[in-house]
């Protein structure tokens, strides 16, 4: 363990790399929704975005890091040669970072998470031996990714179709509206606060019975839902606004439940992609902290979430900012009353994957969403052959960051020993 | 800047092209009313006028559906049935494609009508008229069917505006039957060619009702699904 410092350096480096990328590119497919609905503006997205990303990062980032760090690689083969998984996960974010680099120049749609796994399952397969794979872990995560979309399609549609039974299709929308909004308020609040209560605190030195779980979090939801009422009566209610489009005021209503949902969904994205970050960059310093030791119970430190969560502000502060404008520019026909839907049921889908340890893939969680929602009759045209370039992403993701991982496995390894 | 996954999952949505190709065809019809004034009159340097108008907006319409037509892709996923909607957007066209003919037919011919069912025929003309224009109506309705999931108090409007255009278009048939016997009555007085089209300039109005009611069927197919 000559390297030691080296070794540390470089992995801030890289993950503050992925890091910077995932604010920069990934936060975009999150908060977009809310912009081109209308419901906030770009700032309001910049600045909503980087307090809650980093608080679920933060927060609620831990699990899926473990899961990263040690869930997908069996550590016990590598105990006498801890510097094969220095390199292997030095390897693994490289050759992320560089393939979502190369990715999003071109405009390729490619998961974060799926590069970072299939990176991280190359090394391991080919550099260190099959046997080193955790197969039925890896196999679960698979399932995730297309679990996770179908889950969010379900609670979408069932969400806006209650939407549809209490608010838009009753004879007074507007009055339903002010009375039902301030529930799927609560709910949304209720739920992320949840979620992380039984799993985020411990690391930050909350350790939360289930009870004092379930009564904080429909604290923080009564709290959220009082806020939320005070801005829906505070809407300036404009009759004429009505007389080419009869909901015009209905969807003022909503557009403050999608201020909640925009923060829920901020949270939830940096609670699950910081991990693809940091995950690695946690497995180096604990092997180094504990002096070559693998497999040693060593918690996550907490200054590297603070890395990871601070990395994605400063991709989203430098470069992020341009990619929501595009994104909400393409999307103006998602109207309030289904982008939370389509927010709510991706956040909570999200959050409750990050609470499981499983790395998901956000945008892919929102686009299940927003087919629910199509579903149930509530969007104008949705373009299904991104369903297609979806699954030709993942055939094609796996094995370009397990490939390029092997590679520079193979490389580092070459240089240090 | 290339476009990230969630911005290309969302299609243009074909509801205002729709809305605004049955504007452009409502539009077209109405010139009839000016034109048939002019033509009842004699008045074929006006009527002229009126029937290069009526072509022209004819061809604007026509643009429309092109163009909706080219951004309707099989891939596109929608609340409603592609096939439904472009069989909407054909009966639209129909609606306009039959003005420019009636127009075209009258000025073509320098047609004159007897004195005796000359403002009958301007009323009739005028009721057929107001067949598209609730047709128009029923369109417009189609954002706020979107909006609410096609459901509730929305579609039973949608399907009170149809019922109206239905009993429109049951009046233009009324009032088409009574011209026509008027006609009758008259006929052996008349050139025969030119009778014989008169009957068919009368049914060709006739079916400018029974279009536009046949845009409202269509969109009552759109509904239900």
């Amino acid at each position: 363990m000559e390297f030691e410092f080296y070794y540390i350096a470089m992995a801030c480096i890289f993950g503050l790399f992925m890091a910077w990328g995932i604010g920069a590119n990934d936060v975009a497919n999150a908060m977009g929704t809310s912009v081109g609905s209308g419901a906030i503006t770009i700032k309001q997205a910049v600045i909503i975005a980087a307090i809650f990303e980093f608080a679920g990062a933060f927060l609620a980032g831990g699990q899926v890091t473990k899961t990263i760090r040690k869930g997908i690689i069996d550590a016990e083969l590598l105990s006498g040669t801890p510097d094969l998984l220095i390199f292997g996960m030095l390897a693994a974010l490289l050759a992320a970072g560089i393939w979502l680099f190369v990715a999003s120049r071109h405009g390729w749609p490619v998961s974060t998470t799926h590069s970072i796994v299939g990176a991280i399952v190359g090394f391991a397969a080919v550099g260190i031996g099959v046997d080193a794979v955790k197969w039925g872990k890896v196999g679960s995560i698979v399932m995730s990714w297309v679990v996770s979309p179908a889950i969010a399609g379900i609670i979408s549609y069932w969400l806006f179709r209650s939407v549809q039974k209490f608010i838009l299709n009753t004879d007074d929308p507007l009055a339903n509206a002010k009375k039902y909004v301030p529930v799927y308020i609560f709910m949304a609040g209720f739920i992320i606060a949840l979620v992380t209560m039984f799993k985020g605190l411990k690391h930050v030195g909350l350790d939360l019975t289930t009870l004092q779980s379930y009564s904080m979090a429909v604290l923080v939801g009564l709290i959220i839902m009082v806020l939320g009422i005070i801005a829906i009566r505070r809407i300036k209610i404009d009759p004429s606004a009505d007389r080419d489009f009869h909901f015009a005021n209905v969807e003022k209503v909503f557009a403050v439940l999608m201020v909640v949902t925009a923060c829920g969904m901020a949270f939830a994205h940096g609670s699950n992609d910081v991990a693809n970050a940091i995950g690695p960059v946690a497995a180096i310093i604990s092997i180094v902290d504990s002096g070559g030791q693998i497999g040693q119970k060593s918690i996550l430190p907490v200054w590297v979430l603070l890395l990871g969560g601070g990395g994605i502000v400063a991709g989203l502060l430098m470069y992020g900012r341009r990619v929501i404008a595009t994104v909400g520019k393409h999307i103006t026909d998602l109207t309030p009353s289904r982008g939370f839907a389509c927010e709510l049921s991706a956040a909570t889908t999200v959050v409750i994957a990050s609470g499981t340890g499983l790395p998901i893939s956000t945008t892919h969680t929102l686009v299940g969403a927003v087919l629910g929602v199509g579903l149930a009759r509530g969007i104008g045209a949705l373009n299904m052959n991104v369903v297609r370039t979806i699954f030709l992403s993942w055939i094609v993701t796996l094995p370009a960051g397990a490939i390029m991982s092997i590679v520079f496995f193979f490389t580092l390894k070459g240089i240090f020993s | 800047m290339a476009r990230t996954t969630i911005s290309s999952l969302f299609g243009s949505s074909p509801v205002r092209p729709l809305q605004q190709h049955m504007e452009s065809v409502q539009e077209c019809v109405v010139v009839l009313v000016p034109f048939f004034e002019a033509a009842l009159k004699g008045d074929w340097a006006e009527a002229k006028k009126q029937q290069k108008l009526i072509s022209k907006l004819e061809r604007q319409a026509d643009k429309l559906k092109r163009n909706l037509r080219l951004h309707l892709p099989k891939s596109l996923f929608m609340p409603v049935s592609r096939r439904d909607l472009l069989e909407v957007l054909r009966m639209q066209d129909n609606v306009a494609n039959k003005a420019k003919d009636v127009a075209g037919l009258i000025t073509g011919r320098k047609m004159s009508f007897p004195e005796a069912v000359s403002t009958k025929m301007l009323d009739f003309v005028k009721r057929c008229i107001d067949a598209s224009k609730q047709a128009q109506k029923a369109i417009n309705e189609l954002d706020e069917l979107v909006e609410t999931g096609f459901g509730g108090s929305e579609i039973k409007l949608v399907q009170e505006m149809i019922t109206t255009l239905d009993e429109i278009e049951s009046d233009t048939d009324r009032m088409q039957i009574k011209i026509r016997a008027e006609l009758f009555k008259l006929e052996k007085d008349l050139p025969p060619v030119d009778v014989m089209f008169m009957y068919k300039v009368l049914d060709w109005i006739g079916d400018l009702g029974d279009l536009s009611q046949r845009v409202g069927s269509r969109l009552e197919l759109l509904l239900a699904r």
